[in-house]
Order: C-alpha cells, then structure tokens, then sequence
C-alpha cells in the first residue's frame, strides 16, 4: 500500500472515530438531558456525528483489503484499536462536564476539518466540506453555553470551573497529534496555536480560569485508552458483535 | 401499476425529473426531493436512468428513505434499470431549494432558509436578519434553539402571536 493512502487511512480513521465515540458518550443523554431543548440539539449533536463518522469510515474501509464497512469499523475492532482523543471517551458525569467536553472538542473540530478542506485527497476533502458547516453550529452552540454558563450565576460557575479542572489534562492531546499535517509541516503548530488562543477568548469571556499546573495526560491516539473506554465501547458493541446478522 | 415495460432510451430525462418532482421529502412531506435540492443529476444511457443525490446533513435519516422513495416511485413509471448514486460533493446548502420550495415551506408552517446566506456563519447571520412567523406574518420572533425537531430546523418563537414554528435554517 502506498503511504499516502496509509497515512489517509490512519486520519480518516482517527476522525471517524472521535466522531463516533463522542456520538455514543452524546446519546446516553437521549432523554435524560436537563432541558427538552438541550435533549434537542444534543440528539441533533450526536446524529451529526454519526453521520460524519460513516462518511470518514466509507474511506476508511476502502483501504483495507479486502475492504470493510463502516459497521465493520465501528462495532468489530477492539479497544486498542480506535484511536480517538481520550477526552471525547471520558463519561458525561454531569451537564458541565458534558458541556465543556463539547466545547473543548467542537473547537479543535473545526480547526482540524477546516485544514482537511484542503487535503491532498478529493474524498477527505468531500467530507470535510460536508461536515464544516455541521461543525459550525455544533462550535456556536457549545462556545455559547460555555460563556452563558461560566458567566452565569455563582452556582453555574463553579460547576463549569470544576469541568474545566476535570477535562484539562485530556485538552494536550488534541493538539500533539501530528495526524493532521496535510501535506504540510508546519500546520500540527498553527492548529495548536489557534486552538489555544481560541480557547483562552471563550475562557476568559466565560470568566473562567484554566487550571495551572495540570499534568497532561496522552494514549488515546495510540490506542491507549482511559479505564471508561472498555465499558463503553462492550455496550456500544454488544448487539453486532452477539448478534452479527441483526438487521432493523 | 404498470402494464407495459418501455426501453429505457423511450425517456426523457425531463420526464425522470418531472417524475421526481413528485417525490416528497418523508419528514417535511409538502416539499419534492427536487425542490430541495437533493436531486442533483439525472442521466439516461442506453440501458439505465442514473439519478444523482446528495444528503442534506450528513447523518439525516431520511437520506435511505427518500433512495428508496425514487426507487419505487421511477420502477412504478416503469424504469428497469435505474442507478441511484450519492454524492457528497459539492455540499448541499439550503440555497439549492427553489423558489417552490420555499414557498410550500412556508405554507406548512416552516419559515424558509433565507437565501443566499449559507456557510457564511451559520444561524448568526439570521439574527440580524429577522425571520418572518408563518403563522402571522410579524417580524418580532425569536429563536429558542438552534437545533430543532430536525437536523435541518431550528426552533423558534413569534412574540407577537406566541406561537412556536420552525425555522429552516441557513447551511
């Protein structure tokens, strides 16, 4: 195989699957969320999602060989496996957490499909321009909350502070992977610079401090997962993998 | 249904598209698959009516019903051999529903997306913009959610009338 189409095998895999597994963490809200509109839109969230994650697998499986589907991808490879960020794996907990996971993740989101746009490859880039505009109301959406929320009232604050105490160690992931270096050497740096003051506005509107002093935590792109992972993914799995025939 | 079988070369692909203009969209069911859009091309070859679409959002359900809606509905017209293909590229935005469309969406209570205003920033740029109610007509509304009973909607509110509508929204 060429390495080209290696390397395109290993990004489109690494997208489909942070879409995935935040699809699934999403979903456990499915009428438990705090709010019918907030039910709403994370429904909506986690559809998106699971869309985009069959459009990054359909190019995926096609560099295997023989070639696989996307359920093949999603529901018959192990653990070690999946190489999505540990953040997008870590349990929802509460809303805060669920929210700021969003935010932390829908930012880096757009930065990383906005460079795919123009990726060597037609295909990555035929997804990428599918999936932007999705990724712009799921960024509004969570950038909003977050600043509603970490500006809001003294309650609101502090459960948004702690979130963000939470989920910081998982953020230095994001952007240590050089997975996203589409034919250029220079982007990992330009899209970790974007993130971080991208960040850093959305914080300090929201009126929230980022943790000092966090260690930060890395596997989740080599297939070294959190201890949350296995649990989820044996639910996530359970029915194509006892029940391989099953249809709707 | 249908009594005789005709060669594929006997349509026109005119009439495959006035066919399909009868094809609803099965979750806003007043608007055809051709008014919004998704029906991209249509192409007949010796043998085979070949029928380009694209999804709306990548992850709408209704993507699989509406293959298999002009499915039925072409082999119904009597079309043999027809080859339904999907694209992704270029992406669908709400600026491909035509006039017709817009209008029956109005009709059925959903506020059109506005026009022209697509991939330029999403929802914000309709917050200057004021969206009309399509119950009453007044300007005054507002929006509740961004994300609403569809992926394509969004949920809004007429102050004037109270009433709750859906807003398709811009993309």
């Amino acid at each position: 195989m060429l390495s080209d189409d290696l390397a395109v095998r290993d990004l489109t895999q690494h997208m489909g699957d942070n879409c995935l597994i935040l699809a699934q963490r999403i979903t456990e809200w499915c009428g438990h969320a705090p709010m019918l509109e907030e039910d709403i839109a994370l429904a909506n969230t986690g559809l998106d999602l699971i869309g985009q994650t069959k459009n990054w697998y359909e190019i995926t499986g096609n560099l295997y060989s023989p070639a696989i589907n996307p359920d093949q991808i999603a529901f018959h490879r192990n653990e070690n496996e999946f190489s999505n960020f540990l953040l997008v794996e870590y349990p929802n907990t509460d809303y805060a957490v669920t929210l700021m996971k969003q935010f932390l993740f829908d930012t880096w989101h757009f930065l990383a499909v906005r460079q795919l746009v123009i990726h060597p490859n037609e295909k990555v880039v035929a997804v990428a321009q599918k999936s932007i505009k999705e990724i712009q109301y799921h960024r509004d959406r969570s950038t909003d909350l977050i600043v509603r929320l970490g500006d809001g009232n003294e309650e609101s604050h502090t459960k948004m502070q702690a979130a963000l105490k939470t989920l910081w160690r998982y953020t230095g992931e994001l952007t240590n992977s050089n997975q996203l270096n589409a034919g250029d050497e220079s982007t990992p740096s330009t899209l970790a610079e974007t993130y971080s003051s991208t960040i850093q506005s959305v914080l300090r509107q929201a009126t929230l401090d980022i943790p000092e002093n966090t260690g930060m935590v890395y596997g989740g792109t080599k297939g070294v997962h959190t201890e949350h992972f296995s649990s989820m993914i044996s639910q996530m799995q359970f029915l194509p993998r006892r029940y391989p025939e099953a249809k709707w | 249904m249908v009594e005789t079988m005709v060669s594929q070369s006997s349509f026109s692909e005119q009439q495959i598209w006035d066919w399909l203009s009868e094809v609803q969209d099965p979750e806003i069911p007043v608007v055809s698959v051709v008014d919004l859009g998704i029906v991209r091309g249509v192409k007949i070859d010796q043998h085979t009516v070949h029928v380009t679409i694209t999804p709306t959002y990548s992850g709408c359900p209704a993507t699989a019903v509406i293959a298999m809606d002009i499915e039925t509905t072409l082999i119904e017209r009597g079309v043999e051999n027809l080859e339904i293909k999907q694209n992704l590229a270029p992406p669908w935005t709400t600026d491909w529903i035509n006039e017709e469309g817009r209008k029956k969406l109005f009709q059925y209570g959903i506020a059109p997306p506005k026009q022209g205003v697509a991939c330029s920033g999403a929802l914000k740029v309709s917050e200057n913009e004021p969206v009309s109610c399509p119950q009453c007509l007044s300007s005054d509304t507002e929006c509740v959610s961004p994300f609403g009973s569809t992926p394509c909607k969004a949920a809004y509110r007429c102050r004037t009338c109270r009433e709750p509508f859906d807003y398709f929204k811009p993309f």
